[in-house]
């Protein structure tokens, strides 16, 4: 199958790779997917009191495009509050990247794992995070 | 100089031997003629040339030329053999006996005869190493079966499996032994009177002749094996297969098997000797990797490896310059990793990240140190960026992890 030249970019150069440590306050971690399907992202972001996102890492087990997918997510997300970066859709990527329909769980994954990164840092925050929206969690107890 | 990119791919198809192709082209612009065409000159000599290829094949599998019967290519061979034995002896029985780790052209054959009701199919399991077991032949076999089909040699593992023995088992229960022996021919001895096989399939593409040829074996005594043809036509290949045979890839697929029965021992143990090459360089350099397949019983020229933590899609696209094949199904819907590689026991995860190596008769050892190393710094460029790894090195056990997919 042939890739796009975006992909291969950033699977060639892959854009903050690596990890913070788990345990820092202000580090939020999302880990999606599974082994046996092929596809395991890891992001983290590094988010200020204030809900800003400063930093980004990934490392992900997956082919190309999700590897590129999950690349390209650290770059996008950097800068951004997170409750914008909480309306970030897999579309995106997908149009970014030119992925193809085969190709499309690679940015479902992604969004997911933004997702699942801020609420981990909420989590740690203990529901006081600068967003105005209110963790499920609290809501139901 | 090492020419790029390097292709070790060749369990999927090979480069035409120059020989071979020697040999064929005078059937394409001088000796045209229809090998069927009886009152003139091209025909005899088309016809000659028939029967001097079926000459070779025969010499090189143990078989009598009149054994030989030419069709496009293994599927069809495959189709032939199973669909034309369910339906010839269909008032005998309708139970059929294969095996989980055998080509799609076997497994569909099988499933098409249980969909149109013709057939019930056992799929026998393979073990570890992906090799079958006699005794669960035996024992699968009922008072209705009519056929076995088990390969030869599994084209992803290269594992060989105990074809002597299941053709033993067949013969003593009076049962049709099909053996798709694609992989095998031509790479070790092979011998289907001998080994008790009645029916074999067989194609040139895979022992550097070319593609679109190939032949079914159908063993004319002690048993006399009868087939219901799957074309209608002009009555060649003893009613078995009509249609204008394809002369120059014929000759194609007698002289590739002629080379291969003079080189075959040689070529063998080179191949042997590439194979462990790799295998001992990815091994040194690499930590959890892991062979698939057996570590004996297997073609010379195949390496089957998972190398853990790294997804075989992506492991693809970083060596772009070298032609492998991957167990991972990445780019299928199902998202479903290779049949053959989860029929052997292994986790999903390590058969998303299985390679397959298929050296060559035109593979070199320069090719084998270039893939070494090209390989294992991928591998390990790869595994700095994949988390399963970083996991795995903090100690976490993965099959502990609760994964939210």
């Amino acid at each position: 199958m042939a890739y796009s030249e975006k992909v291969i970019e950033h699977y060639s150069n892959p854009r903050n790779v690596g990890s913070f440590p788990k345990d820092e306050p202000n580090v939020g971690t999302g880990v999606v997917g599974a082994p046996e399907c092929g596809d395991v992202m890891k992001l983290q972001l590094k988010i200020s009191d204030n809900g800003v996102i400063e930093d980004a890492r990934f490392k992900t087990f997956g082919c190309g495009s999700a590897i590129a997918s999950s690349s390209y997510v650290t770059e996008l997300v950097k800068g951004k509050h997170i409750d914008e970066a909480m309306t970030i859709k897999n579309t995106v990527i997908v149009k970014e990247l030119n992925l193809p329909p085969v190709k499309i769980h690679c940015s479902v994954l992604a969004e997911d794992a933004i997702k699942a990164a801020i609420a981990d840092w909420r989590k740690r925050k203990g529901d006081n995070g600068a967003s105005g929206e209110q963790p499920h969690q609290s809501k139901e107890a | 100089m090492l020419k790029k990119p390097v292709y070790m791919d060749n369990h999927a198809t090979t480069r035409v031997d120059s020989r071979v192709l020697d040999a064929m082209l005078p059937y394409f612009t001088e000796k045209y003629g229809n090998a069927a065409s009886r009152n003139h000159s091209f025909g005899w000599e088309a016809e000659e040339a028939v029967d001097r290829s079926r000459n070779q094949i025969a010499a090189l599998i143990g078989a009598k030329s009149k054994e030989i019967i030419f069709t496009s290519g293994a599927t069809e061979s495959d189709n032939l053999a199973i669909k034309g034995v369910v339906e010839f002896y269909k008032d005998k029985g309708s139970h059929v006996i294969s095996c989980v780790t055998e080509h799609k052209a076997v497994l569909d054959s099988c499933r098409a005869l249980e969909r149109a009701g013709k057939a019930t199919v056992t799929y026998l399991p393979v073990d570890k190493y992906g090799m079958v077991d006699p005794d669960a032949v035996r024992r699968a076999i009922t008072d209705k079966t009519v056929l076995i089909t088990i390969m030869w040699a599994n084209n992803e593992i290269g594992t060989i499996h105990p074809i002597a023995e299941i053709g033993r088992i067949a013969k003593e229960k009076g049962i049709i032994f099909h053996s798709d022996a694609v992989q095998a021919i031509g790479k070790v001895p092979v011998d289907f009177e001998k080994a008790g096989v009645d029916l074999a399939s067989i194609t040139a593409h895979k022992i550097y002749g070319p593609k679109g040829i190939g032949a079914i074996y159908v063993r004319s005594k002690g048993p006399r094996v009868r087939l219901t043809p799957m074309m209608d036509g002009g009555g060649h290949e003893r009613g078995m297969r009509s249609g204008t045979l394809n002369v120059p890839g014929i000759v194609g697929l007698g002289a590739a098997c002629e080379i291969a029965g003079m080189e075959m021992s040689e070529e063998a143990r080179r191949l042997i000797q590439l194979r462990s090459q790799l295998q001992a360089g990815l091994f040194e350099r690499l930590d959890e990797i892991y062979l698939n397949g057996h570590p004996t019983e297997r073609l010379p020229g195949n390496l089957n490896v998972s190398f853990a933590y790294v997804e075989g899609e992506s492991l693809l696209m970083g060596i772009n310059d070298i032609a492998v094949s991957s167990g991972s199904a990445c780019t299928s819907a199902t998202l479903e990793p290779s049949y053959v590689i989860r029929a052997l026991g292994i986790d999903d995860e390590l058969a998303h990240s299985s390679i397959r190596f298929g050296l060559g008769r035109f593979n070199t050892l320069e090719e084998v140190d270039y893939v070494t190393d090209r390989v294992s710094k991928e591998v390990k460029r790869l595994r700095e960026m994949s988390p399963l790894y970083e996991m795995a090195k903090e100690g976490i056990d993965l099959k502990s992890v609760n994964w939210k997919s």
